[in-house]
C-alpha cells in the first residue's frame, strides 16, 4: 500500500570510511537523514507525515520569491478601534479621517458567529486538503452542505471531518483527502445514522 | 366626521415565549451525539440533584431536583447518565440562542437562561405561526438546539402557549393562541392544569384546587377581585392575563423571583462607555442588595445593552450576554466585576444607547447554600462587611467603584468541577477532537 514510501527503511547507513554512502542532503528530503527504530503499528502514520513532510519541504523549494506582500497590521487583542483617544470639543484630531479598525483575524475566518464552532483535528485523514492534528477546523452550521463541500458529520454518535461526495447510484459517500490510501471512503447505507453538523469553512494553526 | 360603520378593534398583543427544550440536556447532546436518545440527566454543584432531564428520564418518572443518590439504582437499572452541569457551555449556547433570537424582534427581555420573551406586535402583518417556525429551524440549525414557541396576548398566555406547543405534537413546536377561535382556544385551556400557569406553581395549585378551580380554564372564569382577597394582587394580575389584559410588561419582575432585573431607560441618550460602566454598576449593585436582602446568591450573570428602537434615523444595536459564575455569590464587588467585563464584550462606539441592565440568574437561597449542595461558595464574614461598605461607596459614588472593579479585573468564574464535559466552545484545549 506504500510501496512508493518504503525506503525509509532501506536508507543505507553510514560507513565508517569518509566520504562513503549517499551524500548527505541528496535524499528526497534534501538534509541529512537517520535510521530510527519504529513500532510496527505506527508506520502508516508516520510514512503519511514524512510523505507530508516532504509535499512542504517542496512546495517551498518550488516557491520562488517573485513578489513580497506585506502583511496588513494584524492585532492581538480583536475588535479594538485603531485609535481611541479622547478628542476635547471643537478641535477634531486630524488623525480621525484615518480612523479604521484593526484586521481582525475572526471576522476573516467567521461569517455567522452564532452558528460557528471550532473543532480540533486529529489523524491523517484530510491531510491533502491542508487539515493537519491539532489544526482548528472552522465549522458554521449555517451553512447548507453542498456536495464537495468538507463537512463535520456524525456517523452513528462519532463526529467525522470528510469531503461530501455522491456515488454513481447517487449514494451519500464521505472522501477522505489522503493521497496515501491509508483511508477509505465510507459509503452512507440506510442503516447508518448520519447527519450533516455543520460545513467546515476554514481553518487556523499555530507554529 | 365620524364613520360609525368603521369598528377598530383594540390592537391586541402578540407575545411570544421561546424557550429551549431540556435546555442542558440538549446543550449536552450537541456535543457529544452518542447522548441522542438515551436517559440523560444533568445534575446540580457537586452532582447533588437533577436540575435538567431527558424525555427519556421524565418517563421514568424522576422529577426535577430529584437527589441523585436518591434514584441511583434507578439510574443503574436504565442506563441513566448523570452530567455535572457544565455552566461555561450552556451561558455560551444561550448567548447564541438569545443572539439569534434578537434578529426576530427588538423587543426581547431574557428571562432566563434558555427563555426569552419577544414582542411581535409590530409584526401582526406577517404569519406568526411561520414566524415563529423559522426562528425554530434557525435555531435547531445554528445550534442544534430544539426550542418550543408560545405566542399569545399577554405574558401568562405565551407561557402556557409555550407549554401546550411543547406537550402537544399536533402543533409541531409553535402554538399562537391569538389565531385560534375563542371556543378552541378554551377548550385547550379546560384540558391544562392550574399548576401549570406562571406564579401559580406547585404551592399555589393545591389551594386553587381545594376552592375547585382545576383547569387554566377554572382560573380564567374566576372574579378577579374575590381571588385577590383569598390570595393576593399577584393572583388578580394572572387571572386579568388569562383574560387577554396585559398586568406584566416585558422586563418587569416576575412574581416567580427565578431572577432579580435591574434596569432603566436613560433620559437622554448615552454614548461613551464609562457612562454606561457607572449606570451598570449601580444597577448591579442594587440587585446585589435586593439578593443579599432575600438571602440568596446568584449563579449566574445577564447584561445588555440597546439603542431606542423607536427612532428610525438612529442605527439601532442591541446585545447581552450571560455570563455563568463558578459559585453562586452575593459579593457585589465580584458581580460588578464579572458585569463590566460582560459589558466590555458587548459594547460597541457610536451609538446612542437607550437603556442598559442587568439580571441575576440561577438564584439559589441561604440555606440551599449551607448545606453540603453549594460547598464552594466563599464568602467569609470580612468579606461580608467589606461587600458591605463597598455596597454603599458603589451608590454614593458610582465612579470610584468602577476604577477598583476594573483594576481588579479577573474572570473570577473558573469552573471547578471535574465530572463534566469539556467547554466545548469557551476554551481552545477543549474544542471537540475530530477525527
Amino acid at each position: 500500500m506504500h510501496s512508493e514510501n518504503s525506503n525509509i527503511n532501506k536508507i543505507a547507513p553510514r560507513k565508517n570510511r569518509k566520504g562513503a554512502g549517499r551524500r548527505i542532503g541528496t535524499g528526497k528530503f534534501r538534509e541529512p537523514t537517520t535510521v530510527v527504530r519504529v513500532p510496527a503499528s505506527q508506520t502508516p502514520v508516520i510514512k503519511d507525515f514524512l510523505a507530508a513532510y516532504q509535499r512542504k519541504k517542496l512546495v517551498s523549494n518550488m516557491d520562488i520569491v517573485g513578489e513580497i506582500t506585506l502583511p496588513a497590521l494584524i492585532t492581538l487583542s480583536v475588535n479594538l478601534p485603531l485609535y481611541s483617544s479622547k478628542v476635547s470639543a471643537g478641535f477634531p484630531s486630524p488623525a480621525e479621517e484615518h480612523v479604521e479598525k484593526r484586521l481582525d483575524p475572526s471576522e476573516f475566518l467567521i461569517d455567522q458567529k452564532d452558528a460557528t464552532f471550532f473543532v480540533t483535528i486529529q489523524g491523517y485523514s484530510m491531510m491533502d486538503v491542508g487539515l493537519l492534528p491539532k489544526d482548528k477546523a472552522v465549522v458554521d452550521r449555517s451553512k447548507i452542505a453542498s456536495i464537495g463541500d468538507i463537512v463535520l458529520a456524525v456517523l452513528d454518535g462519532e463526529f467525522t471531518i470528510k469531503t461530501l461526495s455522491r456515488s454513481k447510484e447517487g449514494k451519500v459517500r464521505l472522501l477522505p483527502a489522503n493521497s496515501t490510501g491509508a483511508y477509505s471512503p465510507i459509503e452512507i447505507t440506510e442503516e447508518m445514522n448520519f447527519e450533516i453538523w455543520g460545513v467546515v469553512t476554514g481553518s487556523f494553526r499555530r507554529f | 366626521m365620524k364613520e360609525n360603520h368603521m369598528f377598530v378593534p383594540p390592537v391586541s398583543r402578540n407575545i411570544a415565549l421561546i424557550d429551549v427544550n431540556n435546555f442542558y440536556v440538549s446543550c449536552e447532546r450537541v456535543f457529544n451525539p452518542k447522548l441522542v436518545g438515551k436517559p440523560v440527566v444533568v445534575l446540580s454543584n457537586n452532582d447533588g440533584c437533577a436540575v435538567a432531564r431527558s424525555n427519556e428520564v421524565k418517563a421514568l418518572g424522576v422529577g426535577m431536583g430529584a437527589p441523585w443518590f436518591k434514584f441511583k439504582d434507578l439510574a443503574k437499572q436504565h442506563g441513566i447518565i448523570g452530567l455535572s452541569s457544565n455552566y461555561a457551555l450552556y451561558a455560551d449556547m444561550s448567548n447564541r440562542v438569545m443572539s439569534i433570537l434578537r434578529e426576530y424582534s427588538p423587543d426581547q427581555e431574557v428571562y432566563s437562561i434558555d427563555e426569552s420573551f419577544l414582542d411581535l406586535t409590530g409584526f401582526q402583518s406577517r404569519d406568526l405561526v411561520q414566524y415563529g417556525q423559522d426562528m425554530r429551524k434557525r435555531i435547531l440549525k445554528w445550534t442544534g438546539l430544539p426550542v418550543c414557541v408560545g405566542i399569545g396576548s399577554t405574558k401568562t398566555l405565551s407561557k402556557l402557549a409555550n407549554h401546550c406547543a411543547k406537550k402537544r405534537p399536533v402543533f409541531n413546536s409553535v402554538c399562537n393562541f391569538n389565531t385560534m377561535s375563542p371556543k378552541d382556544l378554551e377548550d385547550l385551556l379546560g384540558q391544562v392544569e392550574v399548576g401549570e400557569i406562571w406564579g401559580v406553581g406547585r404551592k399555589l395549585a393545591p389551594k386553587l384546587q381545594a376552592l375547585g378551580f382545576n383547569t387554566v380554564l377554572d382560573l380564567k372564569r374566576a372574579n378577579p377581585e374575590r381571588l385577590r382577597q383569598q390570595f393576593s394582587v399577584v393572583m388578580e394580575k394572572t387571572i386579568r392575563e388569562l383574560n387577554g389584559t396585559v398586568c406584566i410588561e416585558l422586563e418587569e419582575i416576575s412574581p416567580a423571583k427565578k431572577q432579580i432585573i435591574s434596569s432603566r431607560s436613560f433620559g437622554y441618550p448615552v454614548r461613551d462607555y464609562n457612562s454606561l460602566a457607572e449606570s451598570i454598576t449601580l444597577y448591579m449593585s442594587r440587585a446585589a442588595e435586593k439578593l443579599r436582602k432575600q438571602q440568596s446568591f446568584a449563579g449566574s450573570v445577564y447584561v445588555y445593552i440597546r439603542t431606542s428602537p423607536f427612532k428610525p434615523d438612529d442605527p439601532f444595536y442591541s446585545n447581552g450576554l450571560t455570563i455563568p459564575l463558578s459559585s453562586p455569590t452575593n459579593d457585589t464587588m465580584q458581580l460588578v466585576n464579572v458585569v463590566l467585563w460582560g459589558l466590555k464584550q458587548i459594547y460597541k462606539p457610536n451609538y446612542n444607547y437607550a437603556k442598559a441592565g442587568v439580571m441575576l440568574g440561577e438564584i439559589v437561597q441561604e440555606e440551599g447554600v449551607q448545606t453540603d449542595l453549594f460547598s464552594q461558595i466563599q464568602t467569609s464574614p470580612k468579606s461580608t462587611a467589606l461587600m458591605t461598605a463597598m455596597d454603599n461607596i458603589n451608590l454614593k459614588m458610582g465612579k470610584e467603584s468602577i476604577k477598583l472593579a476594573s483594576e481588579g479585573f479577573k474572570r473570577p468564574w473558573k469552573m471547578k468541577q471535574e465530572n463534566k464535559s469539556p467547554s466545548y466552545t469557551t476554551r481552545w484545549e477543549d474544542n471537540p477532537t475530530i477525527y
